[in-house]
């Protein structure tokens, strides 16, 4: 039977594997003087082990049809956002980001009112460029017309 | 005694004159924000104003830096327990039941509790420091690279241990914290491992994208969007006052974390994270209702908030007496030192007596500011939980967002917090736990360099650890919590973990689940 664990133990092995995999790049080394990839390999090696163990016992774990994901779009949503800040942050600036990324998260995904949503991206914009950009004096990037 | 109290009278008269005063208020309020604020850990509020030093003498430089990193301690209790978001590392194991205690409604009495342990373990531990400073220092002096090899060993085993539920699924978050920690330069060769071209990958991932991602944002994906959003308990202020119960059931925690956090912290690495994760273990242990941790104990909160706040202290022993920075950020208090011309070592107290004593002192004055500044704060921050959480979690992300970014100034840090808040989602979906994941990933260039050390310093013999009296103790101890942690699995017999175990979700959220 599919459980949880055993599809997380699967998706761990794997994991080693593919860390196995790409430490072959690096000289392992002698047991009595490792090198750079002999931790890695280790650790890959005592992973794949827990992980086998985690689906050998696995079985009665919850079953996997009984995993519900009602929170799976605004999930998205939200690590979009993340992503959309980290590339968007250097080349447009910090408050320009933050007041795109707030007003999409509460206009287009919390849908609240255009009010709350320009109140709320321009306070926490400003407020937190004050505090760590000018109080702080974090080197926050600066966008279009030092904005 | 007499010179001591001598030195500490001489101290107090220089930590209580206005200008040192005024610096170390300000040190403790925006040590507190710091540690409140999601992400921003103390090593990059002290990192931050490090520059912000320079114009001070350096007994005032050192107060108001030692103020910041003793008031992020108490800040970062804060956010765990409102949000489930660790202000800073070490309060880490504070979400589990500070978080479930808010559920329950005893948001108030969690933050009284971490307020009043906090100003407790660092005046206590202030004590230490000042008595206990040289012999304790020459007893962490005495570990060479096998015994951290074994501490480290014997730390991961702890963990094991007392995790609850599956000691595979736990050690293999561990291995897989630690194979994260594998990211990097290997300083022994100087290979690039697992970076892929991306320089600021170079240095391996930092602890705080990695906290935040895990705890913080993780929180945010799972709990946004639900059909049902969780009750928001909204706390009077007049029931902050912890009942007789939580009284009772936390001073014996506090001791013990206070002693614990002290010790732990006077050896070298990230004393205050591994301290709060020892003391939960500890308590947990030690308690006549493990069942309920995990469910809103008031002891998972009391243990490691004394922790971390009395390790503040001790990680300062080994840099003021021996020269030798603890972790990364007496690291960067004794850079602040020798700019200011002063040399850390076991001549400091000789040398800079009014430096050495003043700091002290200072960390008297500090503990009771920060008792009267946080207890009526914690007022304050229990309003939070009354901001709708459609418009709380864009702000708790715009935060998170800063914080990482204000780190290392680079955009490669928001993507690793982005990629872990996606990673402790799915493994919170599918009931692994993530706290071993963050200890691995401190612990992994530790222990990597101290086992490749010792196998230097024994030309390759791995007897070096069992032929040194305290390593080979602490392996052993290690090896015992093994055995014990796998006795059901190769019985197959009920684990009673399972019913007592370190779970991060509630009760509550489970049976809401059904």
């Amino acid at each position: 039977m599919l459980t949880r664990d055993r599809i997380g133990g699967a998706a761990l092995v794997l994991f080693a594997l593919a860390v196995m995999w790409e430490d072959r790049a690096f000289p392992l080394g002698r047991v009595s003087k490792p090198g750079p990839g002999y931790m890695p390999m280790l650790l890959a090696g005592i992973l794949v082990v827990m992980a086998i163990l985690v689906i050998w016992t696995g079985g009665r774990s919850p079953a996997l049809r009984t995993l519900k994901w009602p929170e799976a779009k605004h999930a998205i949503a939200i690590l979009a956002g993340c992503a959309f800040a980290a590339l968007a942050m250097e080349r447009i600036g910090y408050r320009l980001t933050v007041i795109l990324l707030v007003g999409f998260l509460l206009w287009v995904v919390e849908r609240k009112g255009a009010a709350v949503t320009i109140v709320t991206a321009l306070g926490l914009a400003l407020g937190t460029f004050y505090v760590f950009g000018t109080l702080l004096q974090v080197p926050l990037p600066l966008g279009p017309g030092d904005f | 005694m007499v010179e001591t109290l001598q030195n500490l009278t001489h101290g107090f008269a220089i930590a209580l004159s206005p200008t040192v005063m005024v610096y170390a208020f300000a040190g403790c309020v925006i040590g507190t924000l710091v540690g409140m604020l999601p992400g921003v850990g103390p090593l990059a509020g002290i990192s931050l104003l490090l520059p912000a030093s320079y114009g001070l003498n350096a007994t005032t430089a050192i107060v108001m830096l030692a103020g910041i990193y003793y008031g992020a301690m108490y800040g970062g209790s804060t956010t765990s327990i409102l949000m489930r978001i660790p202000g800073e590392a070490a309060s880490v194991m504070t979400c589990i039941d500070g978080y479930a205690m808010t559920r329950k409604g005893r948001a108030g009495p969690a933050l009284a509790i971490a307020a009043i342990g906090s100003y407790i373990a660092g005046t206590a531990s202030v004590v230490g420091l000042m008595l206990l400073a040289p012999p304790l220092a020459a007893f962490a002096l005495s570990f060479g690279p096998p015994e951290y090899t074994a501490l480290l060993l014997l730390g991961l085993m702890v963990l094991a241990y007392m995790s609850g539920g599956s000691v595979p699924k736990s050690l293999s978050m561990a291995a897989l914290g630690l194979l994260l920690g594998m990211i990097g330069i290997d300083p022994m060769t100087g290979y690039s491992r697992f970076s892929y071209g991306v320089v600021e990958l170079g240095d391996g991932i930092g602890i705080v994208p990695v906290a935040v991602g895990l705890f913080g944002v993780s929180e945010i994906l799972l709990t946004a969007g639900q059909a049902e959003m969780p009750k928001v308990i909204k706390p009077k202020l007049r029931d902050l006052m912890p009942s007789r119960q939580e009284w009772n059931d936390s001073v014996w925690p506090i001791g013990r974390g206070t002693v614990l956090g002290f010790l732990i912290g006077i050896v070298p690495g990230s004393a205050h994270i591994i301290s709060s994760f020892v003391s939960y273990a500890v308590e947990r242990r030690l308690s006549k209702h493990p069942e309920q941790f995990g469910q809103g104990a008031v002891a998972g909160v009391a243990g490691p908030e004394s922790a971390n706040n009395s390790a503040t202290s001790g990680a300062l022993v080994p840099m003021l007496a021996l020269g030798v920075p603890s972790g990364p950020i007496p690291a960067v208090m004794m850079a602040a030192m020798m700019v200011h011309g002063v040399s850390p070592g076991p001549m400091l107290i000789h040398q800079q007596p009014e430096l050495f004593w003043g700091v002290i002192a200072s960390m008297y004055v500090g503990n009771v500011v920060l008792l009267v500044l946080n207890l009526p704060l914690v007022g304050v921050f229990v309003n939070l939980l009354r901001i709708p959480y459609p418009i709380m979690y864009p702000a708790i992300l715009v935060f998170s967002v800063v914080g990482v970014y204000a780190v290392n100034g680079s955009v490669v840090d928001v993507w690793i917090m982005a990629v872990m808040g996606a990673l402790g989602y799915l493994l919170r979906k599918f009931d692994f736990e993530t706290a071993p994941i963050v200890l691995g990933v401190v612990l992994a260039p530790m222990l990597e360099m101290s086992l490749r050390q010792s196998l230097a310093l024994s030309s390759g013999s791995y007897t070096v650890f069992f032929t040194r009296p305290i390593a080979a103790t602490m392996l052993g101890a290690g090896l015992v919590l093994l055995l014990f942690s796998l006795r059901p699995l190769l019985a197959k017999g009920a684990d009673w973990r399972q019913r007592f175990g370190l779970q991060e979700e509630s009760t509550l959220e489970k049976e809401e689940e059904k």
